[in-house]
């Protein structure tokens, strides 16, 4: 029995399993996927908001506010990939520039600081590539970017180093309440019992609340569609680039992203479900002409993959992050989209007081460890230092990823370390092998022989994702 | 800091036969660095046969041509770096790179670059749909495949026709996969013709010109894709979309040249080829660095990146001997139907023949090249057809250098 079961292991349901593990807790993080941070958390813009944009006084608000700084103070103690890069929310007409002033009030409304609004040319002179066309825009200087799946693996993997039990493969089909707690059971018949559960799931949020009896909302699955361009093209703007939201919808944004890339997108469209993740020629098309709008000099010879990410959204708004008023031990943190990711360790935070409202026993854990190792040390080390830690670590000698110079040792380390890849895009998360321009064509036999290895299993049970995703159909 | 006369970046076809060229011309202190166990580069995964008819006279297969260079190599005594990865070139020929013993610096009295090239990805094609397991860049499914003796799917979709495509719809075939088709979005296929004949039509493969595949179907492997046929401007036409049930998409889209380390050394590039700017040496604007092979320009034979490569290993040699190089260079320039020319420049002033490389832009019936300075005409040739995918070379003899200052262009008419 455990004190606390967090369903969903994506960036919300990581970040609380990590700040469960700062008290006298034993935590169970259940995740449907062969991995962390398979669902939105892997598939989205990857930015830190200001915290202008949310109506003041909801929750978005609240945790977007105080989000922000948390956001950047836990990216650097479990060494993720972020950056404070600023955003610019830009209007092309004297009707946007009224909108833009209004972002500028609500950003004051919601006590985010520093806000300016800037004409075209004040602009222009801080991002050059910005199209002539712009007439205005906000600028919000405490906005950034972080990669949000590193995110989630380091704090899933300094939850677990902190005492966290993962459970991947574990798809929820039921949630019974008993006298003393929940019993979950998956899929495949294997069950977890514990004394609170959280309801992280993401895009099944409202699934799981329903087995659980308290399937009081639905959750509208929307798609947003993006290009990943190379790093040739990741000095093209500097800023995190945002349109003033129009009738054609909120616009797309062009930004740096934490790893150097040029990331712009999304849609926003209506799909079936939260497996919805195809991206279609309209989508791409959309995203491509929406971008050069901003930025007309956008390279697109040098996208290097696109992909989609569904958000769940409620008809109402906002965050739902609140004890079952049906289910006494359920607590809910269901509907997280944007701003979902600059959120995430206040809403953990606010989780974990949610919790001891409803008689969870929280008492400080002195072991508990925040820092986790910097996983890419050796990719910051300069020759000197390689060559000295290359004679240590032989395997860090061997480039496996000719693009993104990604070593065997590092592999062998996301293979090894909490939470350790266990195929092929797990890798890729964590290393960025075959994440590059050729996108793992070189590398991907070679990686795969490295999962092969570390795991134990035959080259021909080696996925690409998990489930049925066996990259092979046999020998020859 | 170690020091080369050359250091020799990839030993694939170009890069060996680069070192042998050199070291014959006189300069022993030559050596190769590569990132695999084994020289031969992709040579080592193409286990069919069909190379060396122009170079060696017989016909080898990739593997037995890479041997007849490793040999050449070995006789030598070249020194060779193997398992190791460059990861950066200085304009002052200084070459940073690491194995497992540790971080390698040599300096090099010339550098020859070598590092080939790499397959266009499912992203940078940008096709839409699923993203799941059973999408291949055809290279890496024929090494997959032919160095590590797996099978990589049963029914099978190919996405472009250039030879590595053609290749390995034979190969496929031949350990019982069903190819169910090759599309390709232009309206002829950038293949060798004889690869057409050999690797589709003997097994009965259907390929589709004018096709793409416009979307990727399946959650965890592929299921299926959509193909249809395009317009002139390559827009799908939606009423001619069709879904082919298959569990492996392979991509051969085209070769791009691996130039990450070119760039980075600032070595100005000719965006038409994706290679850098050369003279008849192979010589790049950066004096001392030359390059060959297919980081330079993307060759249909291994046979013709053996010539070019000897040509950088004569003149990386000569450059170690004597580095002055004073004379005035002329640019070489597309003309009517031809898409580019390598060199890009040419020093000659007499005192030798230098061929011209060039690819056209769209497949002709019988035509005439003309190379000219435009005052006069330097040499022309007579051909019965050509092909984008069949690479064209016309030597003009040392005599007609001579005097040549404006730039050089080489154009094509096509004769009834």
């Amino acid at each position: 029995m455990y004190d606390v079961i967090v369903a969903g292991a994506g960036v919300i349901g990581g970040m609380l399993a990590r700040e469960l593990t700062r008290y006298r807790l034993s935590v169970c993080l259940l995740e449907r996927e062969n991995d962390v941070a398979c669902g939105a958390t892997k598939a989205n813009s990857g930015i830190v908001h200001g915290g202008y944009d949310p109506e003041p006084g909801t929750l978005k608000a609240k945790m977007n506010a105080d989000g922000v700084e948390k956001l950047f103070a836990t990216a650097a103690e479990l060494h993720v990939p972020a950056s404070r890069c600023g955003s610019m929310v830009v209007a092309f007409s004297a009707e946007e520039d009224k909108t833009v002033k209004a972002l500028f009030a609500r950003g004051q409304a919601n006590g985010i600081g520093g806000l300016s609004v800037l004409s075209g040319d004040e602009a222009r002179a801080l991002e050059p590539a910005l199209s002539p066309a712009v007439t205005s825009a906000l600028l919000v200087p405490n906005a950034g970017v972080v990669c949000p799946y590193q995110l989630t693996i380091a704090a899933v993997g300094n939850a677990m180093d902190n005492g966290a039990e993962l459970k991947l493969n574990f798809e929820i089909v039921a949630v019974t309440r008993e006298a003393d707690g929940f019993t979950v059971t998956a899929a495949d018949g294997q069950t977890v019992r514990g004394r609170y559960l959280v309801n992280c799931a993401g895009g099944h949020a409202d699934a799981v609340a329903a087995m659980a009896g308290d399937g009081f909302f639905t959750l509208i699955p929307r798609a947003g569609e993006y290009m990943l361009l190379d790093r040739a093209e990741g000095e093209r703007v500097r800023h995190t680039v945002f349109q003033v939201p129009t009738k054609e919808g909120k616009g797309v944004l062009v930004t740096p992203t934490a790893d150097g890339n040029l990331l712009v997108g999304p849609t926003a469209t209506r799909v079936e479900s939260a497996e919805s993740t195809e991206t279609t020629p309209a989508g791409l098309e959309t995203v491509a002409r929406l971008a050069a709008k901003s930025v007309p000099t956008v390279n697109f010879r040098q996208v290097i993959t696109s992909f989609s990410g569904v958000r769940a959204s409620v008809a109402g708004g906002d965050f739902i992050i609140e004890p079952s008023k049906k289910v006494s031990g359920l607590l809910h943190v269901a509907a997280i989209d944007s701003p979902g990711l600059t959120s995430c360790v206040s809403i953990a935070e606010y989780a974990v007081t949610l919790l001891r409202g409803m008689g969870l026993a929280t008492e400080k854990d002195p072991a508990f460890n925040g820092e986790r190792a910097d996983t890419h040390a050796f990719r910051r080390m300069n020759d000197a230092e390689r060559d000295a830690f290359i004679k240590e670590h032989p395997d860090y000698g061997k480039i496996v990823c000719r693009c993104e110079t990604v070593t065997e040792g590092e592999i062998r380390d996301a293979l090894r370390r909490n939470p350790p890849a266990a195929d092929i895009d797990g890798v890729k998360r964590r290393t960025r092998a075959g994440m590059g321009r050729c996108q793992g064509g070189f590398c991907m036999p070679y990686v795969m022989r490295l999962i092969s290895e570390e795991k134990q299993i035959a080259m021909t049970d080696v996925t690409k994702n998990g489930g049925g995703s066996k990259q092979l159909k046999g020998r020859i | 800091m170690k020091y080369h006369d050359i250091v020799i970046v990839g030993g694939g076809p170009a890069g060996m036969a680069a070192a042998v060229a050199a070291f014959d011309a006189g300069v022993t202190d030559v050596a190769i660095l590569d990132r695999e166990e084994k020289l031969g580069g992709i040579l080592k995964q193409c286990i069919h046969n069909g190379f060396g008819l122009h170079k060696l006279g017989r016909e080898l297969t990739g593997p037995e041509y890479a041997d007849v260079y490793r040999a050449e190599v070995e006789k030598r005594g070249i020194a060779v770096y193997t398992n190791t990865m460059v990861t950066a070139v200085s304009p002052e020929r200084v070459v940073t790179a690491q194995n497992r013993s540790g971080v390698l610096t040599l300096s090099a009295g010339a550098v020859v670059l070598a590092m080939g090239c790499r397959e266009r990805s499912r992203g940078a094609l940008n096709i839409s749909g699923t993203r799941p397991a059973g999408v291949y860049s055809a290279g890496t499914a024929q090494k997959l495949m032919n160095c590590e003796g797996y099978r990589v799917g049963e029914r099978v979709v190919i996405l472009g026709s250039g030879d590595i495509g053609l290749i390995m719809a034979r190969r496929l075939s031949l350990e019982g996969a069903k190819v169910e088709a090759v599309c390709e979005i232009m309206p002829y296929s950038g293949g060798l013709i004889r690869n057409i004949v050999q690797c589709l039509e003997d097994f009965g493969i259907p390929l589709y010109l004018s096709h793409t595949v416009a979307e990727i179907h399946g959650r965890r492997r592929v299921e299926g894709v959509t193909i249809a046929e395009v317009d002139d401007k390559r827009r799908v036409i939606e009423a001619t979309k069709r879904y082919v049930p298959c569990d492996t998409l392979l991509l051969s889209c085209g070769l791009i040249p691996e130039n990450e380390l070119t760039r980075a050394a600032g070595i100005p590039m000719d965006p038409v080829t994706g290679g850098a700017l050369v003279d008849e040496h192979r010589q790049t604007a950066v004096p001392g660095i030359f390059a060959c092979g297919n980081v330079l320009q993307v060759h249909d034979l291994v046979d013709y990146v053996s010539d070019e490569a000897e040509i950088a290993g004569a003149g990386a040699a000569a450059f170690v001997r004597n580095k002055a190089e004073n004379r005035a260079a002329v640019t070489t320039k597309a003309g009517n139907g031809v898409r580019y020319v390598l060199p890009q420049q040419v020093r000659a002033d007499g005192g030798e023949d230098v061929s011209l490389f060039l690819r056209v832009v769209r497949p002709f019936g019988k035509v005439r090249y003309t190379v000219s300075d435009g005052e006069r005409v330097l040499a022309t040739a007579n051909r019965l057809k050509a092909a984008p995918g069949e690479m064209e070379k016309i030597t003009v003899s040392r005599d007609k250098w001579q005097n040549v200052t404006g730039p050089v262009t080489v154009s094509l008419e096509e004769l009834a």
